[in-house]
């Protein structure tokens, strides 16, 4: 059935958004195909893949899980927002030079989910990084490769000693 | 070839992952059209039935609505989905109608096609559609499909729709006179690819042109062209399949499916831009399944554990139709049952059956997994028998190298053999042994309780077939700009193709590789083509390639000879230029300003057959039945390394995946036939804490003789011997059970029980 529409306001990589949603259209739709950010994977739309992982005010979300409604006033990072411009960030440089990605697909929400824990806490040891990525089912990879990137770009995220 | 290789063999860091790092991939999803329209497919909701009636009403009504199909409006006959691989008499009234047609046979069949202006709206129009289906009794077991009660196709008489006999020397003679034999009763459950983007597709009909182009083909998009050149009476230089990029295959993705014909059929119905992208529910009912398979099989030995023969039974079920290429899954099994190893006798029966299930297809060591966990598990269980050690028992019946080339045996039906090509087999056991520390482990953990679990060791010699024929094409084209493009006929699947074919053309044109770029996966590209499966595209891709370098080399040296006015053998190629007698000079982009191209094929009509062992140690808690993975280590030869890095990934990928079927994945059925397993939370994938330990070692020793550049077809290999492995390393653990896991899953209740169940019954009363 059609269900009302709804006006969100919020930030996506740093860019205010305020738009019109239906009350069922889910944050990763949202993402893919109003805004045409299709970097956001979706591989189950039931919270178990970890494919649409985005970050929210500092937290590693399910977008698949999350109605585009509930976006109204938060910040939002998705993959492409942790790019450089040109160039790829410490994190995506260890992913590819461990071939930590084989098709790719899972890769946004592996990025994303490591990128939020490595903030919050970057000396985080690997059984903690196999934790955490735990949620993030990758089909081709077997995992080892990720874990060995999302080490390597630890220092990457700590901070300078004396600062 | 004889050049120089700075990149073949390089840990080259992969092109493909500049783009997808950063979110910029091209899934199919990710397209998009003008006045696009969303597709939603309604499916059966039972096993097996006959339809009565479709009322669509309703949802036509819906605002936003644009047509709503049944096989009355798609018309009769509703296409079918030719089978690609195998194909006979037999086995054509047995393919999948695009769109059920009267009769539905699996639950998740298309029986009506949604088209809406919205994905949201198409769905709510599948809710208002009102099937009317009177249910027959679903054939869901093998005791069923063998009874033929109740059958698939009235016509066919029987549910049984094909059988492949493999025959090498005499059995029978082998058996009635062998000092040792054993048989048991193996099982291998219904499991399969679960690639992490669903399948989608977005087609585009062009009236004026009346041409047809399709996005989101994939594996083999030549032959999804000519299947629907005939399904829609459209001359195939009409239609164009192009590949987005996919988010992995492992022999799943890319075969015609119902979609890939209602999808570019409906586009033309409705003259818009149509999309289709399934769900995950959709994806585990309906895409190929895999693997479900029960064998009787008997080993016969002489006295020092000389393999004397192998025969036995042996069921495949095929789920509800025969697809595209899933009669390879019951071939397989017969023929590729003695795998490494010198078996002078065998004679295996592989019938294949049809059941109200998914339909099945191949999955990344098609038949294969199945086939080596039955033998592995015999040959551990004769060499106990006969008190003789594993490794030694491997060792004294793996194929030599002096018996190379050597046959495998002659499937009857298809009046088809096969031959090992080179290698040597034992190094890479005793590699294997080394790295692991098989000596040294076996004597400090096999079949001991520590910690309170038992600890067991496995190993397991495998093979993997590669390069199935019988061409590929490649056409070279040198760029105004001095840059050579190259046009494929292979596909990307996740495996790398483009870094990989990157290397191969940079080192056969002696060119730097950004002077190189790889077109692939489109049916624009080449004249034909023929995809990505059976672990080709590096050899039969890449060695097209080769052929066509040396042509378009040839090419332009003779262009160059024209304008220097001397013999082509006098011109030189190197560092992007031409160079002649007297000091004569021309660039690459000077002289491609005459126009040079060429398109040269590879054919071949043999396997490349990579080998290798593996090896593993266990623990098994004997309160939970839960395994733990200690370690995992791969030996493998490939003839040749293009990309250590890449295959290596590809190594350990399949081994996780077979560690996923081995413990973790089913796609269970209820007695009528109800899919029980249709969401991530019920089929259940490894995840990055399950299995942290695992290593592989790609060697590249033993150059195949079959094709120029000496690779063998690989990455499918590292699933192959995980069943076995496992669950011969189960049994090692549990020695003082006395216990034999024989059923795949090795799911914690199941190997609980077989514990329990060998535990003296102290407590009975
Ligand atoms: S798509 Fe959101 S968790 Fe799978
Ligand atoms: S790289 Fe393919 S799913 Fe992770």
């Amino acid at each position: 059935m059609p269900t009302s529409k709804h006006r969100a306001v919020f930030e996506v990589n740093g860019k205010a958004v305020d738009i019109e949603v239906e009350s069922r259209t889910t944050l990763s739709d949202c993402l893919r195909h109003q805004l045409r950010l299709t970097g956001t994977h979706v591989g189950c739309e039931h919270g178990v893949c970890g494919a649409c992982t985005i970050i929210i005010d500092g937290a590693a979300v399910r977008s698949c899980l999350t109605l585009a409604v509930q976006a109204d006033g938060s910040q939002i990072t998705t993959v492409e927002g942790i790019s450089f411009d040109e160039g790829l960030t410490p994190l995506q440089t260890a992913f590819r030079k461990h071939h930590a990605l084989q098709c790719g697909f899972c890769t946004p929400g592996m990025l994303m989910t490591a990128h939020a824990l490595l903030t919050e806490n970057p000396d985080v040891d690997e059984e903690g990084i196999r934790h955490v990525l735990s949620g993030n089912i990758c089909r081709c990879t077997g995992y080892i490769p990720i874990i060995q990137a999302v080490l390597e770009a630890r220092a990457a995220y700590k901070k300078p000693e004396n600062a | 070839m004889s050049k120089a290789n700075r990149f073949v063999g390089s840990p080259v860091e992969r092109l493909e992952d500049l783009r997808l790092l950063r979110g910029r991939g091209r899934f199919v999803d990710d397209l998009t059209a003008e006045g696009v329209l969303n597709a939603v497919i309604l499916r059966s909701p039972v096993a097996h039935g006959i339809i009565k009636g479709i009322d669509t009403s309703a949802a036509l009504a819906i605002p936003g609505v644009v047509a709503v199909l049944t096989a009355e409006e798609i018309g009769r006959p509703v296409p079918t989905i030719p089978i690609r691989l195998f194909a006979s008499k037999l086995t054509e009234p047995l393919e999948q109608p695009c769109i059920a047609d009267r009769k539905v046979r699996y639950v998740g069949e298309p029986v009506v096609l949604v088209i809406a202006e919205s994905q949201a709206i198409a769905e709510d129009a599948c809710d208002a559609v009102v099937l009317d289906i009177e249910t027959l009794p679903p054939v869901v077991t093998r005791e069923a499909a063998e009874k033929g009660q109740s059958l698939l196709f009235d016509e066919l008489g029987t549910n049984r729709c094909a059988r492949f006999t493999a025959i090498k020397g005499d059995a029978d003679d082998a058996f009635r006179n062998a000092a040792y034999r054993r048989r048991e009763r193996f099982g291998v459950h219904r499991h399969t690819a679960v690639f992490m983007e669903g399948r989608g597709l977005l087609a585009e009909w062009f009236e004026e042109e009346g041409k047809l182009v399709v996005q989101g083909g994939a594996k083999v998009p030549f032959a999804t062209r000519k299947a629907l050149s005939k399904q829609m009476n459209l001359p195939e230089d009409k239609i164009e399949v192009h590949e987005a990029d996919t988010g992995g295959g492992f022999g799943s993705r890319g075969e015609f499916y119902p979609e890939d014909f209602l999808i570019p059929f409906a586009a033309r119905y409705v003259g818009k831009p149509i999309k289709w992208v399934e769900d995950r529910r959709e994806h585990l009912a309906c895409s190929n399944h895999s693997r479900e398979t029960e064998v009787e099989a008997e080993i016969a030995c002489d006295k020092n554990g000389m393999v004397l023969g192998l025969r036995g039974t042996a069921f495949v079920d095929s789920g509800a139709y025969v697809r595209t290429n899933g009669l390879i899954n019951p071939r397989n099994v017969s023929q590729f049952m003695s795998g490494p190893y010198h078996v002078p006798n065998i004679n295996i029966v592989t019938d294949f059956y049809l059941s109200n299930k998914g339909p099945v297809g191949t999955y990344r060591g098609p038949g294969r997994y199945e086939t080596d966990y039955v033998r592995e598990r015999l040959f551990d269980m004769a060499a106990n028998d006969l008190g003789i050690d594993r490794v030694e028992f491997r060792r004294r019946n793996l194929v030599r190298e002096d018996q190379m080339p050597y046959q495998l045996p002659q499937i009857v039906e298809t009046k088809s053999g096969d031959e090992l090509d080179s290698g040597n087999y034992e190094v890479t056991l005793d590699q294997c042994l080394a790295e692991f520390k098989w000596a040294e482990k076996v004597e400090k953990y096999d079949g001991k309780l520590i910690d309170g679990r038992y600890h067991g060791l496995g190993l397991h010699c495998f093979i993997e077939g590669g390069a199935a024929g019988p061409k590929e094409n490649a056409r070279l084209v040198l760029e105004k700009s001095g840059n050579v493009s190259v046009y494929v006929g292979s596909s990307q699947v996740g495996q790398g193709v483009v870094t990989v074919l990157t290397q191969i053309a940079a080192d056969a044109l002696e060119m730097p590789m950004d002077k190189i770029a790889i077109f692939h996966g489109s049916t624009t590209g080449t004249k034909e083509g023929f995809g990505s499966f059976h672990s080709r595209s590096t050899v039969m891709g890449g060695s097209a390639i080769v052929v066509a370098a040396a042509s378009l080399q040839k090419l332009m040296r003779e262009a160059a000879g024209r304008r220097f006015n001397c013999a082509p053998g006098e011109v030189t190629l190197e560092d992007g230029k031409a160079q002649g007698p007297g000091g004569k000079s021309l660039t690459f982009a000077e002289l491609a300003e005459e126009d040079i191209s060429i398109e040269e094929s590879f054919f071949n009509h043999k396997h490349t057959w990579a080998y290798g062992t593996h090896a593993t140690h266990i623990a098994v808690d004997p309160q939970t039945g839960q395994v733990e993975v200690l370690e995992y280590v791969a030996v493998e030869d490939v003839g040749r390394m293009v990309n250590p890095l890449t295959l290596g990934g590809q190594a350990v990928g399949a081994i996780v995946q077979g560690l996923g079927g081995t413990f973790l994945e089913h796609l269970i059925y209820d007695g009528e036939g109800q899919l029980l397993t249709g969401t991530f939370a019920d089929y259940l994938l490894p995840t990055a804490g399950d299995f942290p330990r695992i290593r592989a070692i790609m060697t590249g020793n033993y150059p195949s003789p079959i094709n120029p550049l000496g690779v063998k077809g690989a990455g499918e290999g590292g699933i192959i011997p995980v069943g076995g492995i496992m669950a011969n390393a189960i049994a090692s653990a549990l020695r003082s059970f006395n216990v034999q896991p024989l059923e795949l899953p090795l799911s914690p209740p199941r190997i609980w029980k077989l514990i329990d169940d060998a535990r003296p019954a102290e407590a009975a009363e």
